[in-house]
Parts: C-alpha cells; sequence; structure tokens
C-alpha cells in the first residue's frame, strides 16, 4: 500500500493541504501520514499543533475512513526536514504540503519550509492553496 | 519651574526619538521572559561612549519603564510572567485571556500602567526634591546608615532566601575591594596582575551575571515546548467594556498608592507592590467578583499592573536623591550616572538639576508614548516570542563579548566576562539572586570611602555610626522595614498557598467533569463554573489534559494512548505515533 505524507500546520491552510491529502488518499488508495513537529527553540511556535489541535485533527481523519498515522512532537531537524524524512523512509507516493504568499521581509528573514520540500522532495508534491 | 525646563528639553524631537527608541526597546525585552531591563541596560552601556549624558539616561529610563509595561503581556497571553513585576498580573490576567477577554486584560494593565505611572511620576517630581533637600545636610556618619540600609534590604529582600541574597552581597563587596585602595593606594587582591589593579569593571560583572549567565542558563535548557498565544480579537477601541472601566479605576489608584511608597523604601522593588495590591483587592472584592479572583477577575490585573509601575517610579526616588539603587536596573542607571562621571547623590539635584529634570520629564513622556504603542501593537509583541532562542541569545552574546571589549579594550576583560558569566549561571542555578551582587559592588566603594571617613573623624571609634540622631532614627527605619517585609513575606506566601490551593479546586473540578457536560447548558452543580466557562482552572496552559480531555468522540476511542503524553513530556526528539484505524 502507498503512502501519501502530508506536512500539516494547525491553521486553515494546514486544515486544506489534510483535506486535499485524504481526497487524494482515498483516489491512490493510499495511508496517510501526518508530520507537524516543532524544533522547540522558541517560546512561542504558531506551526506547532497543541493537544486541541491535535484531537481535531484526529477527528477529522478518523471520520474520513482512511488509515491514518500522526508524526507529533519535538525534534532537533526542521519542519522540512522531518517531512522530506518521513517521505524518504516511507517511500511516499506523494506529499502534500499548503503554500501561501510571503511578504518581501518575510522572504528576506526567515527560510520557507514549503520551498525547501519543493525542492528537495523526490516524490512528486502537491501544493494546496487556500481555497 | 524647573520640571517645565525638564520639558522644555525632553521635547526636543531628538531626545523624543531617543525616549521612543528606549520605551520600544525596553518593552520588547519586558515581553521576552529571562531578558529584562537590568540586563538590557548593561548590555547597551557602550552607548555612554557616543551619547550625551541626556541622551544615554533618557534611553535608559526609557527602557526601564518600557519593561514594566512589557511584562504584562506575556503574563496574560501566555502564563509566563516576562518580569518578575508581572508575576500576579498572571494569576487573573491568564485566566481572562482564557475565557476569551485577554482583549480587556491587556488594556487595563495598559491604561493601568499608565495612570499609575504618570501620578507616580507627579509624586517623584513633588517628593524627590524635598528629600534631596534633607539628603544633602547629612555626613558621612548617616551616609553609612543608609548604605547598610540599602545592602541588607536589597541584599535580604530580593530573592526568596535571606541568605543566598546576603552571600551574593558579600561576594558584590568583595570583587569591588579589588585593585587599587583608594585612601592608600595598596593593591588588593590583584594577584600582582596589572589588568586586575583597577579592579573588575561593574559593567563586566553586570554583563557578565546578567547576559551570559542567563544565555548559558537558557542554553543548558534550550528545548522546551513551544506555548500557544491565546489570540486576542476585535479592535482596540472596543477592548474595555463600560463595566470593565468602572471596576478598574479604583484599582488602579489604590495600586498607584500602594506601589509608590513600596518602591521609595528599598522593600524589595515593585514584586512586592505588586503582591500587595492583589492582596488587597482581593480583600475588597464583594460577594459575586471576590468569587471571580483566582478565575478572571479584571481587579487582579489593574490593580497589580499599576503597581508595579508606580513602585518603578518610586525606585527613582533613593536612586536620584540618595545615590542608592534598590532594583537591578535603578543599579544600571546609577552605573550610567557614573559612566558620565555624575555623582549621584544629594548633590544630583543642585549640580546636575538640567539632567534631572529632563529625565524626568522623559518618564511623563515614556509613559504616553508607551500607552500609545502598547495596545495597538500586542500583535507585534507577541510575534518577538517567535524568535529562535539561539539567535536572540547569539545577538546577546556578540554585544555582552562587544561591552566587556569596550570598557578597556583589552581581551583580559572579554576572559573575565566568560569567567564571571560561568559564575553567573552556577548562581542561577543554585538560586543565588544576582541583582545584591551588582549592587553590592557599585555601591561598595562608595561605602567603604564613608566609613572610613567617618571612622578617621571619630578618630576609630565606632559607636560613633550610631550616635548621630540621624543614623540612630535610620537604623530603628531599618529594624521595622524589616519586621514589617518579613510580615509581608509571610502575607505572601500566605496568599499563594491560598491561591495555588484555589487553582488545585479548579483542577479538580475541570478533570471530574470534563468540558463538554460543565458548557452553558449543562448539568450546573459546582456552581463554580457559572461565572467562568470553558476551562478556567488549568494551571499549566495548553499542556494540561483537562484540556485535551474535553474534546469529545474521536480520542476517547483511541484508548489511553493520548498524544498529549509525549508531545509535551519536554524531552527532545520525543515522537509520538499513532496508528490509525
Amino acid at each position: 500500500m502507498s503512502t501519501i505524507v502530508v506536512g500539516y500546520v494547525p491553521n486553515a491552510l494546514g486544515d486544506a493541504a489534510v483535506e486535499e491529502a485524504i481526497h487524494e488518499a482515498r483516489r491512490r488508495d493510499a495511508g496517510l501520514v501526518v508530520v507537524n513537529t516543532t524544533r522547540a527553540d522558541r517560546l512561542v511556535d504558531p506551526g506547532y499543533a497543541d493537544d486541541t489541535d491535535v484531537s481535531r485533527l484526529e477527528g477529522k481523519l478518523a471520520a474520513s475512513n482512511v488509515k491514518y498515522e500522526i508524526r507529533h512532537g519535538t525534534s532537533d531537524a526542521t519542519a522540512a526536514e522531518e517531512v522530506l524524512e518521513a517521505a524518504e523512509s516511507l517511500n511516499a507516493e506523494l506529499l502534500v504540503i499548503g503554500l501561501r504568499h510571503r511578504t518581501p521581509v518575510g522572504k528576506l528573514i526567515m527560510g520557507s519550509t514549503a520551498q525547501t520540500i519543493l525542492l528537495s522532495a523526490r516524490c512528486n508534491v502537491l501544493a494546496v492553496k487556500l481555497p | 519651574m524647573s520640571l517645565l525646563e525638564g520639558f522644555a528639553v525632553a521635547a526636543q524631537p531628538m531626545y523624543l526619538l531617543f525616549a521612543l527608541g528606549g520605551v520600544l526597546v525596553g518593552t520588547a525585552v519586558g515581553v521576552l521572559p529571562g531578558i529584562g531591563p537590568a540586563m538590557t541596560v548593561a548590555l547597551l552601556m557602550p552607548l555612554t561612549y557616543s551619547l550625551e549624558p541626556t541622551a544615554a539616561i533618557i534611553v535608559f529610563a526609557g527602557i526601564y519603564y518600557g519593561g514594566m509595561y512589557g511584562g504584562s503581556t506575556t503574563s496574560i497571553l501566555l502564563n509566563t510572567p516576562g518580569e518578575s513585576s508581572s508575576i500576579v498580573t498572571a494569576l487573573e490576567g491568564n485566566r481572562m485571556a482564557k475565557a476569551g477577554r485577554g482583549a480587556a486584560a491587556l488594556a487595563t494593565a495598559a491604561v493601568g500602567s499608565f495612570i499609575a505611572g504618570t501620578i507616580a511620576t507627579v509624586l517623584l517630581s513633588f517628593v524627590a526634591p524635598y528629600v534631596a533637600a534633607f539628603a544633602v545636610q547629612i555626613g558621612p556618619v548617616e551616609y553609612v546608615a543608609l548604605m547598610v540600609v540599602a545592602f541588607l534590604t536589597v541584599g535580604a529582600l530580593l530573592g526568596s532566601s535571606v541568605l543566598r541574597g546576603l552571600a551574593s552581597l558579600a561576594l558584590g563587596l568583595f570583587i569591588a575591594t579589588m585593585g587599587f585602595d583608594s585612601l592608600t593606594a595598596q593593591q588588593r587582591y590583584t594577584f600582582g596582575s596589572p589588568f586586575l589593579a583597577d579592579g573588575i569593571d561593574v559593567v563586566l560583572v553586570a554583563v557578565a551575571l546578567f547576559a551570559v549567565g542567563e544565555a548559558l542558563y537558557v542554553a543548558s535548557r534550550l528545548r522546551h515546548g513551544p506555548i500557544k498565544v491565546i489570540p486576542v480579537t476585535g479592535g482596540w477601541t472596543k477592548w474595555m467594556r463600560k463595566e470593565d472601566w468602572r471596576r478598574s479605576w479604583r484599582p488602579w489608584l489604590r495600586g498607584t498608592v500602594i506601589g509608590f511608597p513600596v518602591g521609595t523604601i528599598p522593600a524589595g522593588g515593585a514584586d512586592v507592590a505588586t503582591f500587595l495590591s492583589y492582596a488587597s483587592e482581593r480583600k475588597l472584592a464583594k460577594g459575586a467578583r471576590k468569587k471571580q479572583f483566582g478565575k478572571g477577575a479584571i481587579e487582579g490585573v489593574a490593580g497589580p499592573e499599576a503597581a508595579n509601575n508606580a513602585a518603578a517610579a518610586g525606585v527613582l526616588v533613593p536612586l536620584l536623591t540618595l545615590g542608592i539603587p534598590t532594583t537591578a536596573t535603578a543599579a544600571m542607571l546609577l552605573v550610567a550616572f557614573q559612566r558620565y562621571q555624575i555623582p549621584v547623590g544629594p548633590q544630583l539635584f543642585e549640580n546636575d538639576s538640567a539632567l534631572v529634570w529632563a529625565l524626568i520629564a522623559s518618564l511623563y513622556v515614556g509613559n504616553l508614548m508607551l500607552l500609545v504603542l502598547n495596545l495597538p501593537l500586542v500583535g507585534i509583541w507577541v510575534k518577538i516570542l517567535q524568535i529562535p532562542r539561539p539567535y536572540l541569545y547569539a545577538g546577546i552574546l556578540v554585544f555582552a563579548a562587544l561591552g566587556a571589549f569596550s570598557v578597556n579594550f583589552t581581551p583580559i576583560d572579554v576572559i573575565i566576562l566568560l569567567i564571571l558569566g560561568i559564575l553567573g549561571f552556577f548562581m542561577r542555578r543554585f538560586g543565588y539572586p544576582v541583582a545584591p551582587m551588582v549592587v553590592g559592588l557599585i555601591l561598595g566603594p562608595i561605602f567603604e570611602n564613608q566609613l572610613r571617613r567617618s571612622l578617621a573623624i571619630s578618630q576609630g571609634d565606632p559607636v560613633a555610626l550610631v550616635s548621630s540622631p540621624i543614623a540612630a532614627v535610620i537604623y530603628v527605619v531599618l529594624i521595622i522595614i524589616f519586621v514589617l517585609s518579613f510580615w509581608m513575606r509571610k502575607r505572601q506566601s500566605a496568599l499563594e498557598a491560598e491561591t495555588t490551593a484555589d487553582l488545585e479546586d479548579d483542577v479538580d473540578d475541570g478533570t471530574g467533569t470534563p468540558r463538554a457536560s460543565a458548557a452553558p447548558g449543562g448539568p450546573d452543580a459546582d456552581g463554580t463554573s457559572g461565572t467562568a466557562p470553558a476551562v478556567s482552572g488549568d494551571p499549566v496552559g495548553p499542556a494540561d489534559p483537562g484540556a485535551a480531555a474535553g474534546v469529545p468522540g474521536a480520542r476517547s476511542a483511541h484508548g489511553p494512548d493520548t498524544v498529549s503524553g509525549g508531545a509535551h513530556s519536554g524531552a527532545s526528539s520525543t515522537k509520538n505515533r499513532k496508528e490509525g484505524p
């Protein structure tokens, strides 16, 4: 059975990515692996799902009747590396991530998780836009 | 009139910009836990090389006031007090935020800080000249008495343990004696090294303890699970309802009345004032509002926030009139004055009145700026918390090393910085407060001079130290302060015990009845959930399993293998894998 890896963030974009991934998983008859990690090196990380977010995500996945797995926790690697590593080790068929606009200042200061994943992934990447 | 002249100086565009820069930096460091105004002023001490005194002092005062404002934001939205003086704010403020009233809590904190800060600055402008006029008349003997008061109160009252505080103070006094003896020019504790002949610079010690020690401490526990910010909704103009104003204004005024005198007498700075204010608000509340305490009472935010700002102004009274700092930040302000060779003490109001009044006027201006900045910019302050710690502390360490090098332009100073920084790490690790050490180091040389001078006058008779009437009064006051502060300590710990007991009760409620059944419309048997819906009583924020237990359905179907356990266990690189059906 093939696998689809999703990079999840607890916001509308992350939810859209998961929706789309569920859709793909049904179409391809594949299992889902949802990845959400933090390096925990800052006080506030808006990209990290807390317990409420994870329960909500689980509810959604359970309702979809797709075989799923959630990888959630702290890790030394960046979020992009975690997602890529998951896709690599599971020999994933497809990677699903959310893609959003960035401000010029944001581009200057911050790296892009999405860009790293898009360029370094071995498999196809489905970039989901905000509905 | 002199105050008006001060305003004329402070209102110059250049100084307004400096004040703005100061309060911005101050608020930012106030928001960040572990990074305080004292560390920031210490790091920015090299500014004194390039700026003229008025500008530098205005920047530092802005940082000092800004730190008081910034601390409340993290207390309310994250339950992580940015400053020690905001600990009490977290008690009620975070509850309010969880109940969706975060905006009101932020607003009452900001407006209360503004009102208290302004009133207290007015008090400062009126009280300080009189204290200074009195202080001019005192001689070395009285000065020694005042120093003893400062040493003992700062050493014994800052921090949680008297012995550790005094140990830290003694260490500071020891470092202060290093270098040339000022009267006989003998070398002391220099090990014959020319680098130590001038002693160890105060800035070096302060930067090492505040910045390097803190950075090492944070590095030793770098990866800690992130905390969720409680989002603030709605435009900031609608933050406070009419009822909030009505309930807030009395606590604001009471907080001011409590905070200013507590700040003025050296009794542990702003922290004590906030606890006193919280306790009195709790006591004065009646009926339904009393029940609301521990569940998000707006009075419990308004009072302490006003008190800590009033105390911040109060601290400046002994600093500017007697040259005695009672908090770490005040100590760093004193160092800034010393850097400019401006003797801080009774003569300050006479010799440098233009500077002092410009400083006081800039406090008024800074307060107004902080009010304007804080309310609309909360989103930006919260963003600061997303800066990864490695970047933040790398920057701090660079500034620290630069500051250390700039003291004498020798690399030896950087090595001393590192050694003292390691000392600071262990002090932090084992609960020794660093502020008494810095205060001891700054006041040590002055104390030694005055002591030896008064002993020289009395020809070595130590009785002279207590026989002067003013000195005797000061010592009696010292005893009273100690008795009072120990009484306040007791009250404070009783209050803390009471509050934590309340919290535990709440937690029992929370886990016993999942949120689904305690929701409005459900059985409201315990009566407390009526005033506070949702999860009011979790002390640890989002990591509380009680919060997750409220989500029905899918979760319980997967049995005890909950995601919450591993994710927040704090160990690095733990991953929680979970198979679906």
